[in-house]
């Protein structure tokens, strides 16, 4: 068995895998959650299959034995989970299966087979948890035949192109677990209203400030002008709308005393249903 | 106006878990979620609720001297019209299990479910969030906002009963007096629990990764500046449940008025026996026999209040979430005023 791990030698043979955030969070707590004596988990990957694109949105752990010789999977188990899941989401179809680890071994092969056996053509997905190598290396591969036809014939692992793909919720909420990596003891509390619109705007301020440093490295001669970043940049200051300041107040005015009248509104209502209250328990 | 389907029934209560040696004389004070769950909710909710539909899923976790921690969660399959034999019991029992094989922490901590601009506030909700946390003390509702969540921050509340409001569930005695006596307030039926996020090292490893892997634009919608479509929806929500509060109202004020009239009535009735009874004497016949006035009278039915609360906790969950909004998107107004005046 030979596994390509040249990192530049992207597939152009089978579908690109797309895989969501859930996926892979959900690989590292069964890591975490493994059996003593352990030295990878296994799992099963769902999702939907598309023409030129295999898009991963889901995942469970199957409990399997691993030792020097033998492999055994609980099977009855991961069907029983497949039912269980695709009762909720009717739209998931087994696409293939993840193993945590650096390489990929003989046992990943009999295991392959058996989700040959579930799904066509199925996605294997290397996470490396133990970050032997420093990174975690999430890679895909794909099962083909190699070898002379009719006489010795294996089986050769092709790596497939890793994309992440994001709902735009999630990626709010990716947003959100990013801050807990620089907390102290990795917690983040959730902010309210109005910090946030603070945090957002000390994040362009941020951004701003980075690209002020570079105009003036530009014009002090430090850096080489770029023509494309003076092209962006001239995008930049032209998309602020350029509006008589009599409209702009206006507008301004009429928004504000949108939100302002239906700030009252609700105050009002809130005291009404308070004294409502107040009144009945007379 | 948009349709709300509401899940008649929702995740069954478990039976009898033991909770690990905590006391439970405080309820919980913090909430802590790891970030594999927020992940699960945002995708359970993205490719199953479409529309206005609510989803619901059970938590799982452990507690932790004071904290909950919920460790992960699984989705709960939507109430479809082709699947009435569907049950639910067998569905959890069958995943808990199977859950456990795997060493993911199997115990019940409650519940979650996504909202519509913030009603959840519901007869619904509050029996099965009585039911769960009368078996078990520390579970809370998760309340997930996935429309203010694409707006720009995570929006994720966790709500308990009050003990007070547990008191009154348990007696099921939801009529004026019981509610009277307990002096509940619509601002007293739930309790919020301040939510944190933690995430495990290997998964903080996990989201340095994918930064670096994946440098998606960031697309800034906190700071977009559209109010209308939000307001107007909030707001249509919010006079829908103003009219049923004054139709409950109404009701309550033609009861009150149907009793005075009553007791009126009585009164007048017990005054004319008297005055015939009186006269009776001085003619020297018997006294008619006292009758029972209150069987003759029968009181009317006082109106259900229990109702009436719901809708006074929505009308003023409404009202918090518009005026959040309406904070934030001043500032932001204020933020394009000076960026224009800038300019000019």
């Amino acid at each position: 068995i030979k596994d390509l791990t040249d990192e530049w030698m992207m597939s152009v043979y089978g579908p690109v895998v797309k895989i969501h955030p859930v996926v892979l969070a959900s690989i590292g707590d069964s890591y975490e959650r493994r059996n003593e004596g352990a030295s990878r988990v296994i799992g099963t990957l769902l999702g939907t299959i598309d023409k030129h694109s295999v898009e991963v949105t889901n995942c469970f752990s199957v409990p399997h034995n691993e030792s020097e010789d033998e492999v055994a999977v609980d099977m009855e188990f991961a069907k029983n989970m497949y039912d269980l899941h695709k009762r909720v989401s009717p739209s998931e179809v087994i696409v293939g299966w993840y193993a945590t680890g650096f390489e990929i071994t003989e046992h990943s092969v009999l295991i392959h087979e058996y989700y040959s056996r579930e799904a066509t053509n199925p996605i294997h997905l290397t996470m490396d948890t133990a970050l032997q190598s420093g990174k975690m290396n999430i890679r895909a591969y794909v099962s083909a035949q190699m070898g002379v036809p009719g006489k010795t014939v294996g089986v050769m692992f092709t790596p497939l192109s890793v994309k992440y793909k994001y709902y735009d919720t999630e990626r709010i909420g990716v947003d959100l677990l990013q801050r807990t990596r620089d907390a102290p003891n990795t917690t983040n509390g959730l902010t309210s209203d109005l910090c946030q619109v603070g945090g957002a705007a000390g994040r362009v301020q941020d951004m701003l400030a980075t690209v002020l440093t570079y105009i003036e490295d530009v014009l002090s001669g430090k850096q080489m002008a770029d023509n494309s970043v003076g092209r962006y940049l001239m995008d930049l200051v032209n998309k602020v709308p350029k509006i008589t300041a009599e409209d702009f107040e206006t507008m301004l005015n009429s928004n504000i005393n949108d939100l302002l009248m239906v700030t009252y509104l609700s105050n009002l209502t809130q005291a009404q249903i308070a004294l409502n209250e107040k009144i009945v328990v007379l | 106006m948009a349709t709300r389907k509401e899940t008649p029934s929702t995740p069954t209560a478990p039976m009898a878990s033991t909770s690990p040696g905590a006391t439970l004389d405080s309820p919980v004070k913090q909430i802590q979620i790891e970030g594999l769950v927020v992940l699960k909710m945002i995708k359970h909710y993205q490719e199953e609720g479409q529309g206005s539909e609510v989803v619901q899923g059970v938590l799982l976790g452990l507690v932790v001297e004071d904290r909950l921690e919920i460790t992960n969660c699984f989705p709960f399959p939507q109430h479809t019209e082709d699947d009435a034999d569907f049950d639910e019991v067998q569905y959890q029992m069958e995943m808990m299990r199977s859950l456990r094989h795997v060493n993911i922490d199997h115990l019940h901590v409650g519940w979650y479910q996504s909202t519509y601009y913030g009603s959840f506030v519901s007869r619904a909700l509050l029996d099965s969030q009585f039911s769960y946390q009368h078996a078990i003390e520390e579970s809370v509702v998760l309340i997930y906002d996935p429309i203010k969540t694409a707006r720009g921050s995570l929006s994720l509340k966790a709500y308990r009963l009050t003990p007070k409001l547990m008191e009154i569930c348990k007696e099921k005695d939801f009529s004026a007096e019981g509610l009277k006596k307990a002096l509940i307030g619509f601002e007293h039926m739930f309790e919020e629990v301040p939510i944190v996020i933690k995430n495990s090292h290997l998964i903080n490893v996990l989201m340095w990764e994918l930064e670096e892997k994946c440098t998606v634009a960031d697309k800034h919608e906190l700071l977009n500046l559209s109010s209308s479509n939000h307001l107007e929806k909030s707001l249509q929500l919010l006079m829908d449940r103003v009219d049923d509060m004054s139709q409950d109202i109404v009701k309550y004020n033609t009861y009150s008025r149907n009793l005075s009239k009553q007791q009126q009535q009585k009164h007048q009735y017990i005054q004319r026996r008297q005055q015939e009874n009186a006269q009776r004497q001085t003619r020297g016949e018997t006294p008619l026999p006292e009758e029972d006035v209150s069987k003759m009278f029968k009181p009317p039915q006082p109106p259900p209040r229990m109702d009436t609360l719901l809708i006074a906790g929505q009308i003023n969950n409404y009202c918090q979430n518009v005026k959040e909004f309406t904070s934030q998107n001043l500032g932001k107004l204020f933020m394009a005023e000076a960026l224009q005046g800038h300019n000019s």
